[in-house]
Formats: C-alpha cells, structure tokens, sequence
C-alpha cells in the first residue's frame, strides 16, 4: 500500500515495486529479459496518459510503473541484452530550444538504444521572434510524422503548447521553471536502488527551490510516493505558498538536514547574486552550500544528489560532491538513460501511440 | 432621418427610473416614457415585454487597435462589437501607436467614432508623452480637444514625483487622473498572481500587495495635491479596503473593475490557458469575492470591459511570453448580469454600474433614461442564455477569457440616437 499526501491510498502489488524480485513458478528469479517482457506487456495498462509533461497529476501505479521498467532496463544495459529493435522504425525527435548536452545526450543514447531514429534539433533562443518559432517549428515537425518529440525550452508550459499542436508523444525535458519530470524519475531511481525503497523516506530538497524546475518535479514524485519532503533555503528562493505542495519549509540548513536519507542539492545560478537574490556567492555557501560538516547533520547513511552541472563552492564542496560512499551524483547520469528509455517505451505504446 | 420608435411592454431602468411600460423616441431622442404611451403615425413598434430597456451601456474602459494595432481591431470592428454587446458610448486608452498625447489624435479618434454612426468614441489622453512615465503630456491642450481624463493605459505612472505632478497639475483643468494601480518594480517579469498555482505552474508571480501598495501611495498624493484618482480595474481585496477608507474621509477618489475579476480567479490560467492572462492577472478566490462584494456595496463606482483585443500570434505563446489582456466588449453586460442572477446585485443596480455611473465619472449627459435624453438604449432579455465561444464572437478580437462560459443575458437591439445598430 502507498499512502499519499491527498490521504488516498492505492494497492501496489508486490510485483509493482519489485519485479527484478519476483519469484517465478520454480522459485528462481526471472532472468532480466523475462522481467522486462512482462513489464512492457503491462506499460498500456499501467501508463495512462499520452505525453509526459509532468510528474504533477500523475497517480503512483504510472509512476511505479515507468521506474520498474526503468529499473529492468538497467540491469538490461549492463548484461548488454538491451532489445534494439524495439523503437525500429519509430523517429524520435530532440527539440532543444535551451543548451544542455547532458539531457540531450541522455535522451539520444535512450533512443538509439531502443533502435529509434533520432534527430536533434537545437533551436536558438536568441532569435527575436520565440515564440513564432515554437509554433512554426512544431508544424514543420508534424508534417515530418514523427512519434516522440522530446523538447527543453526556457518557458514554463511550452511542451504543453506544443502537445496540442503535434500529433507525437510530447516528453518534457524541462521547461522553464515548472517542471523537469525524467530528472525527478531518474532521482527515484537512483534513490530506490539505494534505499531499496521509494517512499517512507525524509528528502531535503536545499537551494534554489524559485527557479527550479528539479525541485517541482522532485516534490510532486517523493510526495506522491509518500515520502517526507522538506524544502531548504533562503526565503528569497522560495516560491510562494510552497508548503501547499505538501512540503516542509526550512531556512536553516542544520535543521532542515536534521534526520535526513536524501540531501538533494539545487544548482544556484550566478544571475540570481547579480539579480540580488542572494548577496554573494561566498554567504550563500557558508549557510546553504553542503559540505561535510553540514551533511553529518543529516542521518550517517544519508546520501547526497545533484542534477548537474554542480556549482562547486557555491551550493556543494567538492569533497562532498566527489566522496563515493555519500555522493550519488555520478550514479545519476546512468539512471538518466535508463529511465529516458523505460519513457520512450512506454510512451511509443501509450494510447494514440500505438506503432 | 431616423424613424421614431415605440418600446412597448418594457421594463425601463435607468438612474431612478424603474417601471413596466412604454417608451417613444422622436427624432433621435427620449420623447417620452411612462406606463402606457399611444403611438404616434409612423412610429415602429418594437415589442418589449418580459425585456429590458436601458440606456446604451457607457463602457469607461477598453483598448481600440487603432491607430496602430488594426491586425487585433480596427474601430469599425469594435464598433460592431461594442453595438452588439449594447455598449453605445466607449472610452478609449490613449496606450495605442501612435499614443493619443497630441490634441490632433483626441479629434480623429472622436471623428473616427462619429463615423461609425453607432458608438460614441471618449478618448482619454496620455498621462505622459507617448505613456513612457518620463515627462508629462500636454494635459490642457488634451483636455481642450476632448480628452475625458488622462492615463497611461496599462502602465502605472511609476515615479512618485511625476504622479504627483500630474494629480496636481490636471486639477487646474478639472481633469482626473487613471491610474493602473500595480506597483512596477514589485510587478517586473511577473505573469500571474504569486500564489500556490503560480509556484505549480513554475509562473513568475506578481504579489497582489503590487496594487495596494500603489494605490497607497496615489491616495497619499491625492491628498497631497488636492487633485483626483480614478483606479482602474481594481482587483484585490485589499485595494478595495484602501479606497473604501479613503471614500469614507472624504478624498476624491473613484474606482471601476471589470468582469473577469469578479467572475473568475486565478484557476482560469490553468493548464497555461493564455487567453486567461490578464493585466492586473487574475486573482485569488478570496479577491474575486471581495471585488464581488464591493460592487454590491458601492465602493466599486462602474464595471468596465477592459477590452484589450489581441490576436492568435499575441496569445499562442509559452504564458509568460504571451500578451496579457482579454476582449471584453460582447460579454460586459452578460457576465455583470451573472451577478444579479446569483443574488448579489440588484438589476438596477448593475445597470447603473453599466451606464449613468461610468458616464457621470467620464462627464458626459450618456447614460441616463429622461425626456429628452439622447436615445441611446439597449434592450435585451435578462433571462436568455447563450455560451460565449471564442471564435464567435462579435468583431474581430476573440480573446476572450471567458471561452465556453454559459451566460444568461441576451442582448436584442441596440439603437443609437434612435437608429437601430444592432439586432
């Protein structure tokens, strides 16, 4: 049983969290490539909608169900046993109208390995007329017929803009300061292969929670798996009203930290000291920035994660970034592919994408 | 010649006139109304009863394309709106291309008006030179072409010492000043009200304490000065209670709102619908009551459109880069109506709120049911239900926030100095 924040609670059978530890019928685990194949047979079921735009509105079985095929596709990728062939045929589309070769990367690499076409688009932002080239760009990409469109944009609600112009699956790789949903799953994952279990735990979420979409994503996933999630920073980070979103609001790092599992650290733009958010760099890691002294606040198994790029010396010294008994941070890249291709799967079979 | 009209069977509302009856128009003007009128040779008879006849609505508020903007409206296409939402005289913001700050562009926009032959076009004139908040407009000169009142349309003068300059120096030609209350620099960047939903959404958010915090200040210079303050589309709750205070000390102080803060709140955005983004952004629940409640107990003098046509390329944005505004001109009288049908505003009431109020505040004899009046009416039944469909919708701007919202109140005929325009 999961029990939410909204007091709802949802039967999750065994076979939901765990499928790598299902017994079979003569007591031996399933190898991974049976395991996969059972969970893909159940990804129309389990998955309901036609695009991923957010992890917000999403119910717990879609997303125990999308981090359990990303769970088999890692132990796929490292037998090397990944299925090539099944995106054959299909094209995905990367639609980059913001920099980031780390997601775009991870995105291609989840296609390839499923044996999707893929093409990168990188549009400049830089452009006068943005939003023109949204709307046009997307109808360009519809004539084209492609299947996944997976798109990053600086403007919150962009994706949705676009699902209901294209006819593809639309994933959002970020957008603006809403949401960043494959970032939260690829976080769940790492954390659950580490804690054996995604709920019942205490994260902190510390930094810049305003302006980032990593922290929306985060909140709305680890609440809605039942986890305790508290949101640490200055208040000229936070954004308005965030205890609604079922959060525990702290501005002093020791007592944020205090029994902490999970230190999610944030990355703090350099803009934010010149728009005055925060004075300087050097105060803000003296109260915010996690260094060793301040993670032993945490609980002594607590483990640290970022979603890159790391600002080191401004939210995280590199000793803490770069000590491999605390530091997930390296182990998340890994997941990020697996989980980029449990959603391309997943979605290239959802309803109205049928191949 | 405009032929002469009998309204029969009507129920006749306007500035203390409330009665079932009849009503002839000779020669463009009220000749008479009372319970039961004999018809003169030659007069049609429109049958009015279980209708209503009202003045022409006085819409204070509301952005024409022109000059400047045509691809959103041009004034004939606000013209056709306007009569079919029963709006027969309309002030226009100065914040077009070129801005309304030279006494020559008062007289065009008031000709260009009288070309239409159905709407009465009131230019407002520019606060400041081209609305850019850095010197003031020709005040006089504006005010001697024609300029109702002054305002820089949907910004705020934001310098402290030009606002006061300009309450100060308007009061030697007995001209108000129109503020759009929201504190600039607290409102920079921002999309939508700071709340919870906005923090969902990833929205940059404005505080509502932005309009209080402006309105504050202009109450404070108005007493400084001696001059007076007109706050347009006041949204918060909070606004409200400062003018309420300042009424109640006696300061010249007057407000309007329009329709969609009292009838939607900041969950219209959802999902990232642009058409909801608005200048001020919707509010909070708590808010829309407050604005709601002060309607019904007088603090709010009129309700405007606060028509702000734009076109698909404006709003098919990413929210925080589309353009905020909503057109507003078909769906005035509708969505106040809304009010009386749930109970919180008498008919009269809203009427008033419509007509003799907004023209009393604008100067101008509009708006009123007497003998001798000019006919300008509108005639419509209180009952009717029609959905407001963008894409169907009179005129050229279809942005309308109010998309897919039942609306009971249909507008049958607008006559414009006794000549039917509408219906």
């Amino acid at each position: 049983m999961i029990s939410r924040n909204d007091g709802k609670t949802y039967d999750t059978p065994d076979h939901f969290h765990c499928p790598t530890r299902r017994r079979s019928s003569t007591g031996a685990p399933p190898s991974p490539v049976d395991a996969h194949r059972g969970l893909l047979q159940r990804s129309r079921v389990f998955y309901r909608q036609k695009h991923l735009l957010a992890i917000e509105g999403l119910e717990p079985p879609e997303i125990s169900h999308l981090l359990d095929l990303a769970e088999s596709y890692v132990l796929l990728n490292r037998s090397g046993k990944t299925q090539r062939d099944l995106l054959r045929g299909r094209t995905l589309i990367n639609l980059f109208f913001e920099d980031s070769t780390r997601t775009r990367t991870s995105f291609e690499l989840a296609g390839k390995r499923l044996g999707a076409d893929v093409i990168n688009m990188s549009v400049s932002t830089s452009s006068v007329n943005k939003g023109e080239t949204l709307i046009d760009t997307a109808t360009t990409l519809n004539a084209m017929h492609c299947d996944l469109l997976v798109v990053r944009h600086d403007q919150s609600g962009a994706p949705n803009l676009l699902s209901k112009i294209v006819d593809a699956a639309v994933i959002n790789a970020g957008d603006g300061t809403h949401e960043h949903p494959t970032q939260a799953l690829l976080d769940a994952l790492t954390i659950k292969r580490h804690k054996g279990r995604i709920g019942g735990l205490t994260v902190a979420i510390c930094g810049d929670i305003t302006h980032s979409r990593v922290a929306r994503s985060n909140i709305h996933l680890l609440t809605t798996m039942g986890n305790s999630v508290r949101v640490v920073g200055p208040p000229t980070l936070m954004p308005a009203e965030v205890a609604d979103l079922g959060v525990a609001v702290f501005h002093d790092m020791a007592a944020g930290l205090a029994g902490a599992d999970i230190v999610m650290m944030l990355r703090l733009q350099r803009e934010r000291m010149a728009r005055g958010l925060v004075p300087s760099a050097r105060e803000y890691f003296r109260f915010y920035g996690l260094d060793h002294q301040k993670l032993a606040l945490a609980k002594p198994d607590a483990l640290v994660m970022h979603p890159g790029p790391m600002n080191r010396g401004v939210e995280i010294d590199s000793a803490v970034a770069d000590d491999p008994q605390r530091s997930l941070i390296r182990e998340q890249v890994e997941m990020g592919v697996a989980v980029r291709m449990a959603v391309l799967d997943t979605l290239s079979r959802g309803p109205g994408n049928e191949p | 010649m405009n032929p002469d009209t009998l309204f029969t069977g009507a129920r006749i509302l306007g500035a203390g006139v409330d009665l079932v009856g009849d009503l002839l128009v000779l020669d463009g003007r009220i000749a008479d109304f009372g319970p039961a009128l004999g018809r003169p040779d030659g007069a049609e008879t429109v049958d009015a009863r279980d209708l209503v006849l009202c003045p022409g609505l006085v819409d204070m508020r509301a952005a024409l394309g022109e000059p400047g903007f045509e691809y959103r409206e041009t004034i004939e296409s606000a013209a056709l709106a306007a009569a079919a939402g029963g709006i027969t005289t309309l002030a226009a913001l100065p914040d077009t291309n070129p801005v309304i700050d030279d006494p020559a562009l008062v007289h065009l926009l008031r000709t260009r008006g009288e070309e239409t032959g159905s709407l009465t076009i009131l230019p407002y004139g520019a606060v400041t030179r081209g609305c850019k908040g850095e010197e003031l407009a020709e005040i006089g000169l504006l005010r001697e072409a024609g300029a109702i009142a002054f305002t820089d349309g949907g910004k705020a003068v934001a310098s402290t010492r030009l606002m006061r300059l300009a309450l100060s120096y308007a009061r030697g030609f007995d001209a108000r000043i129109v503020q759009h209350p929201e504190d600039p620099s607290l409102a920079a960047g921002g999309c939508a009200t700071e709340s919870e939903q906005a923090t969902r959404l990833g929205l940059p958010g404005i505080p509502a304490a932005a309009e209080a915090i402006l309105v504050a200040r202009d109450l404070r210079l108005v007493q400084l000065t001696g001059g007076s303050i007109h706050f347009a589309h006041v949204s918060t709750a909070e606004a409200l209670a400062l003018i309420r205070q300042a009424k109640d000390r006696g300061l010249a102080v007057t407000c309007d709102t329009a329709p969609p803060y009292f009838d939607l709140n900041e969950t219209a955005i959802g999902n990232f619908r642009t058409y909801s983004k608005l200048s001020p952004p919707l509010r909070k629940e708590a808010d829309r009551q407050a604005v709601a409640a002060a309607l019904a107990d007088g603090t709010i003098d009129a309700v405007a459109s606060d028509h702000q046509p734009r076109d698909a390329d404006d709003k098919r944005l990413p929210f925080a880069l589309a353009s905020p505004g909503g057109c507003g001109l078909a769906t005035l009288l509708g969505v106040t109506l809304a009010q009386v049908h749930n109970g919180a505003l008498a008919l009269p009431a809203a009427i008033e709120l419509l007509t003799v109020r907004p023209a009393a505040l604008l100067g101008t004899d509009a708006g009123r049911i007497a003998k001798g009046a000019v006919a300008d009416l509108c005639l419509f039944a209180p009952d009717r239900i029609w959905q407001v469909t963008a894409g169907a919708l009179p005129g050229k701007a279809q942005n309308t926030p109010f998309d897919g919202r039942p609306l009971e109140g249909v507008v049958l005929g607008t006559w414009k100095r006794g000549r039917r325009v509408f219906g």
